[in-house]
């Protein structure tokens, strides 16, 4: 594969796995290949390892080690929690949101199918939750509330404390995806009060395939992967080793790197935001902007369509991404920002730019130099404009005006 | 790093890349707009049309990378065309110029072929005299 130099603003997606990641993990690729459950010293060895690391990533979130437990992906987590709240409790609803990932949506549309009841949040125009809505959704059949801590999209953070507090208040169970946050905010379980809190490592610089579910101590659980007597009987399959590894080795890195993200990383994304809010007209940011992830932009530029925009910075070796799947088979704008009431005009329009420790201040300027001409040819293409007569069906103006009110009033 | 884009082919790279005909056009004798109701994205082809024969077409698109190659494609195709032959013309015939289209993809074509007879219909309508020819009876005689 032949690499160019690439000017990343994806990690929202993926991240880079970092050096120290990779150097921590090969070791259990090359020599230390041994399965942890075997009775002799080449496997058993490794086992310490394993433990090692789920040390280090209890300490990411401030838990026991006895309450993490290794899954293969932050999809597998998240299923895992409602799976076991339903079969724990013997319960047949579910409360979460219309804007958690596809990890959540899709499964709860797979329960749907089974029987189970679901019931999906609205979200206000600015991205945040109504917490006397989420309050009065919860039912006495309902085994478990699932609540994202950021958005993926548009990096909102939500209350997840106060939502555990209603839950428990409710004697409901309640399950967190912080998937979005290690590295960007700190996590302390304990005070954070949910039963379930749900990790994926590749998004904080170690590989795909290796995930995390916190099962709060005393909390029931039921296994979803059902095998061999791994992660003390919750979790079937032998340990992904060098995963393992490296998912340890990262939640080091990420609490050494949090100070770096919210400094560093958080101003390069103001400048980026504002620079493209003020230089570029017809633009807007998708959500509110505070309490927001350090790193993450999510921006519609008027009257282009993103897949254009997103084949255009490729070409000079620039990476982000839309929330509409448009390329990956779904042609529907982004459920999130749909959620949140953006006109589809606006939705297919948007952007989403997601910084990371790797990147720099010339990543920026790079970028801030080649979007205005690529956005100014996208819409001398466009049809659309704002004195275009279609803008009435789509409402532009008025949609901006309402969205740039409703932004003024949260402000205060 | 034209072809780092998998989605795409060559062809249709070029065609997103370097569009052809793109803009409004001055004197249109017919303009045609539609929407796609699959993704909601919107293509307009102007054309000018002497004699019969489509002798210049451009296009706006707010659209996919696939939208713009299309109707890029879709106006190179039908210039020289009469009438009745542009009426006939499918989003197929784009896909084969294009090299092909991913199947999620292929709408956008259809957007470009409606586009096109949208064009052609308010071209029609303009042009009472020539409703017989649009309903594909008789060539056209200037
Ligand atoms: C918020 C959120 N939840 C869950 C996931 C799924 O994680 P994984 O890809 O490890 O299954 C992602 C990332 O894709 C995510 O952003
Ligand atoms: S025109 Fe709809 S995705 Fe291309």
């Amino acid at each position: 594969m032949e690499q160019q130099k690439v000017y990343y603003f994806d990690n929202n997606a993926t991240t880079r796995v970092a050096p120290e990641v990779v150097d921590a993990m090969v070791p259990f690729l090359r020599e230390y290949w041994g399965n942890p459950s075997s009775a002799y010293a080449f496997g058993a060895q490794v086992h310490g390892h394993v433990e090692q690391a789920r040390e280090k990533v209890a300490t990411l979130i401030g838990a026991d080690p006895r309450e993490i437990l290794f899954t293969s992906c932050g999809t597998e987590s998240n299923n895992s929690a409602l799976q076991s709240a339903l079969v724990t409790t013997g319960k047949r609803h579910v409360v979460t949101t219309k804007v958690e990932h596809s990890a959540n949506i899709n499964f709860g549309e797979h329960l749907e199918k089974q029987g189970f009841e679901v019931t999906y949040l609205p979200v206000e125009s600015d991205g945040s939750l109504d917490l006397h809505v989420l309050e009065q959704s919860i039912r006495p059949d309902t085994a478990i509330v699932s609540v994202m801590y950021a958005n993926n999209e548009t990096g909102v953070i939500f209350p997840i404390e106060e939502v555990a507090a209603i839950c428990r208040s409710k004697g409901v169970l309640s399950h967190t995806d912080a998937v979005q946050v290690p590295g960007k905010l700190p996590i302390q379980v304990k005070s954070l009060g949910v039963d379930f809190l749900s990790l994926s490592a590749h998004k904080l610089h170690a590989p795909k395939g290796i995930g995390m579910l916190y099962v709060k101590r005393r909390t029931r659980y039921s296994p979803y992967v059902i095998g061999g007597h791994q992660e003390r009987g919750r979790r079937g399959g032998t340990e992904s080793v060098a995963n393992i590894v490296a998912f340890g080795r990262a939640a080091e890195l990420a609490m050494a790197t949090l100070e770096d993200e919210n400094t560093r990383v958080r101003a390069l994304r103001d400048r980026l935001e504002s620079w493209i809010l003020t230089h570029i007209p017809n633009t807007i940011r998708n959500g509110a902007r505070e309490p927001r992830l350090p790193n993450t932009a999510n921006i519609a530029f008027d009257f282009v369509e993103a897949e254009a925009v997103l084949m255009l910075l490729d070409q000079v070796g620039i990476c982000a991404s839309s929330g509409s799947a448009c390329t990956t088979g779904s042609l529907d704008p982004s459920h999130v920002l749909s959620a949140m009431g953006v006109v589809p005009m606006r939705a297919r329009g948007s952007v989403r730019f997601s910084l990371g420790i790797y990147n720099t201040s010339e990543d920026v300027d790079y970028l801030l130099q080649h979007l205005p001409r690529i956005i100014q040819r996208l819409r001398d293409i466009s049809p659309l404009n704002p004195e275009h007569p279609d803008n009435d069906r789509y409402d532009i103006e008025a949609a901006r005006r309402k969205h740039e009110e409703e932004m003024a009033s949260v402000k205060e | 790093m034209s072809d780092t884009y998998t989605l795409y082919n060559p062809t249709v790279m070029d065609h997103f890349m370097n569009p052809r005909n793109m803009g409004d056009l001055k004197d249109a004798d017919g303009v045609g707009e539609v929407g796609a109701a699959a993704c909601g994205d919107i293509m307009k082809i102007s054309l000018k049309i002497r004699e019969g024969r489509i002798e210049d077409a451009r296009f706006k698109t707010f659209g996919c990378g696939s939208a713009i190659a299309s109707s890029s494609m879709a106006t190179e195709l039908i210039k020289g065309r009469t009438i009745e032959e542009a009426l006939n013309f499918t989003n197929q015939e784009v896909v084969q110029a294009l090299g092909g289209l991913p199947p999620v993809k292929i709408h956008c074509s259809v957007l470009a072929e409606e586009a096109l007879k949208a064009a052609l219909e308010d071209y029609v309508k303009r042009h009472p005299e020539h409703a017989q020819v649009a309903a594909g009876a008789e060539p056209v005689t200037a």
